[in-house]
């Protein structure tokens, strides 16, 4: 009897100790980041002017870019060109996560002192984020800035200093197509919302999905509102810096609001296929390349993987940006590309901004060509797109020839919700309405706009 | 006094710097940590720059509308994992500690899910649960049955998740319930076969006498549930929308969010909500505690 008690409770704290076990991992990894200590003054005395004649002794510049893969095929491009030119130096590539998670992971490793000597980052809003003045090499004075083309400088500049090179080509933001069901309906490119709606409705009666949406990965949830930008914009010029300011509310201006109104609107009319809580990005690409769903609005980035995925029915896809209600003004919202920065703990400053000026040269936009379908145009001066770039990328560039273009908020306004992909996914499955949705995304950005410490934000 | 500070010096084993070990290290990585953790709880805080707002985190992070639906998501979670473990293991374990052909084989089955890793039960889950092309949906069509959007749909979403938590779960379940009815004496269960079946000896002797096992298992798996995070993120991250956020993945958002500061004020709200439930829970259970 006092055996079998004994083995109760040994069995009991056995189960007790591997389920603290089991746990452990999940519950501590925010405070993880907690003995981070604060890097004030690194080495930031190493810097030396660019090398121009090559050193001779063998460098190895570390360098950390997302795990994508049209990012790893054009950070190993720049590598491969730049080592070929310089024999000496070894360029060892280091991949993290995308998203958020990726973005804790570049702040932690600039905290603490262990960032590579170079990085492949977001510029505009989450590059403030990172204390830039702090924590990155200023390169405003180099010599090869001046190839840098003038609209991409205020993404990568804090406080009168510039940190990086661009690095990719810019995308469009709006809705890709297929023309292919375009050319079977008979149906021509909307300029007004109005038509867009009339598009879909012909769609919708010939059986197909008119519009694809992928919640599987909540990221792809925000274009409708992040890629509307260039129509508030056009109503409303002075948008983000009154947004910026604490002066202009997505909830209080309609234009601002539409892009929630057209989630819902979605939603309210079926335009989304069947399983678009959940299916995930990469199948949705599918999707569209093989006509079974219009249009997704998407960033044009995502040519490159439907290329890999899908080559020959990349061709098939469009790109136009999303309708307003102005014809003649119909024009697309553009994400900038992303940038390489040099980290003030490097140990190779000078090597790092020979590569910088590598990429930041027609030559390294001739390599990144070279290895990855151009999905937009370069922000180098010289840089030029290849005669037999894509479909979509062509209409994309027609709208910035024709000067129907301008940036995203994230890349005029340091201030971007974290929690808009959410939002957006719970006002397009109709838990919330377009106008809850917009309330909830004020409030998310005051919480950001707060933890930047921007004036006019304080409770 | 003398004589009782004597006799305690008797009953010390080993000398005081013997716990110097285990002292430091749980100070280093457990004390110290929990209380920067209060301290940064009142700061915005970057990772680069911690700067002091007193309880403004708190307001903010007490204040947010999504808040109260975590908390509603979270209670539930809690309470129908830990309910329905109950529910089953209890008959489970009864039957897996009579007399049964392949005994030994079906303890391992039901106990197997405990061993594999959350995140790859997630994982698994998710694909199984998949709408169009998942098993379980394939088979349900099959049958001719409704196919419903387990995770996709914001009503379903939280319970797919808790049957997922429950099916893992079970195992551990069963053998804190075995070992509390081996752990009755024989004579009882003489008695039961005497009174009546089976039905008296579960009504009457397994469901009092194991009573000290049913507190554990709810205990346990009602605080894990209070706690859960890594089921739910793998499978819904705390999706469609925020239809299934607990108070964990509320949090972890706000540190993914670069929220450093609010999100560990959030942490202690958690530390101090657990604190509040379980701390009475465990004193009503251990007065009702038998002795057998």
């Amino acid at each position: 009897m006092k055996k079998n008690q004994m083995l109760f409770k040994v069995l009991s704290i056995l189960c007790l100790l591997s389920l603290l076990a089991a746990c452990g991992p999940a519950a501590t990894e925010a405070p993880a980041a907690t003995d981070a200590p604060v890097a004030t003054d690194a080495p930031a005395a190493t810097e030396a002017p660019a090398a121009t004649d090559a050193p001779a002794e063998p460098v190895t510049l570390t360098y950390l870019v997302d795990d994508s893969e049209a990012t790893q095929a054009s950070a190993q491009a720049l590598a491969d060109a730049y080592t070929a030119l310089h024999p000496n130096v070894t360029i060892s590539i280091e991949t993290r996560p995308g998203g958020t998670e990726g973005d804790n992971i570049v702040k932690t490793r600039l905290a603490t002192g262990e960032m590579t000597d170079v990085f492949w980052y977001n510029t505009g809003s989450l590059l403030q984020a990172l204390n830039p003045t702090d924590t990155l090499v200023d390169i405003a004075n180099e010599p090869f800035m001046a190839n840098v083309v003038d609209s991409f400088l205020p993404t990568v500049s804090h406080d009168g200093q510039v940190f990086g090179v661009p690095s990719g080509t810019a995308m469009g933001g709006g809705i890709l197509y297929n023309k292919k069901i375009y050319a079977d309906l008979g149906l021509s490119v909307p300029t007004t919302w109005a038509e867009f709606e009339a598009n879909n409705e012909a769609i919708k009666a010939a059986g197909i999905a008119p519009v694809l949406a992928t919640f599987g990965d909540t990221w792809t949830s925000q274009l409708f509102v992040l890629a509307d930008y260039y129509n508030v914009e056009q109503a409303h010029p002075t948008f983000a810096a009154d947004y910026t300011a604490n002066r202009a509310k997505y909830a209080s201006i309609p234009e601002a609001m539409n892009g929630f109104t057209y989630l819902q609107e979605g939603f309210d009319k079926g335009w989304y296929q069947n399983d678009f809580e959940t299916l995930k990005f990469e199948q949705g690409l599918n999707l569209l390349a093989n006509g079974e769903v219009a249009h997704y609005p998407m960033l044009t980035f995502v040519l490159s993987t439907i290329a890999t995925n899908s080559p020959d029915k990349v061709n098939d896809i469009g790109f136009f940006g999303v309708p307003g209600t102005d014809a003649s003004k119909a024009g697309t919202t553009i994400w900038m590309p992303a940038g390489t920065y040099i980290s003030k703990t490097s140990e190779h400053v000078a090597e790092a901004k020979d590569f910088l000026a590598f990429i930041a040269s027609p030559e390294g936009a001739d390599a990144l060509t070279a290895a990855v379908s151009p999905t937009g145009p370069y922000m180098i001066k010289g840089a030029k797109l290849p005669d037999t770039v894509l479909p979509a990328v062509k209409e994309l560039a027609s709208y910035i020839d024709a000067g129907k273009s301008g940036p995203a908020l994230e890349f005029v306004s340091p201030i971007k919700g974290p929690s808009l992909e959410q939002i957006c996914v719970a006002v397009a499955t109709g838990q919330m309405t377009a106008a809850e949705g917009a309330a909830a995304y004020d409030e998310d950005v005051k919480k950001q706009a707060q933890q930047l410490g921007l004036p006019g934000w304080d409770n | 006094m003398l004589s009782n500070d004597r006799s305690r010096a008797v009953l010390r084993t080993y000398p005081n710097w013997f716990y110097l070990p285990a002292a430091i290290v749980f100070g280093l990585f457990f004390i110290v940590p929990t209380v920067m953790a209060f301290y940064f709880s009142l700061t915005r805080w970057s990772l680069f720059e911690a700067t002091f707002i007193g309880l403004d985190n708190y307001v903010t992070f007490l204040g947010d509308a999504r808040l109260m639906a975590g908390l509603r998501n979270t209670i539930i979670y809690a309470v129908l994992t830990s309910g329905l473990k109950v529910v089953i293991a209890l008959p489970l374990a009864m039957l897996l500690t009579s007399n049964i052909r392949l005994k030994g084989l079906f303890r391992g089955i039901i106990f197997f899910p405990t061993l594999v890793s959350v995140v790859a039960v997630g994982i698994t889950f998710s694909t199984l649960m998949q709408p169009s092309a998942g098993l379980i949906n394939t088979v349900l069509g099959f049958l001719g049955l409704p196919q419903p959007q387990w995770l996709g749909n914001p009503d379903l979403a939280l319970y797919s998740v808790v049957l997922v938590d429950v099916w893992r779960g079970i195992g551990i379940a069963m053998v804190i319930f075995m070992a509390g009815i081996l752990s009755i004496p024989q004579d009882y269960f003489d008695t039961a076969r005497l009174e009546g079946g089976t039905w008296a000896k579960f009504r009457h002797v397994i469901i009092p006498l194991s009573r000290n096992a049913t507190f554990t298992v709810i205990l346990l798996s009602f605080i894990g549930g209070l706690r859960t995070f890594d089921l739910i993120w793998t499978m819904t991250r705390g999706g469609p929308g925020f239809a299934s956020d607990v108070l964990t993945s509320v949090i972890y958002k706000e540190y993914q969010a670069g929220f450093y500061g609010l999100s560990t004020a959030g942490n202690v709200v958690l530390f101090i909500l657990v604190t509040i439930i379980v701390y009475p829970l465990t004193r009503f259970f251990n007065s009702q505690e038998i002795e057998l």
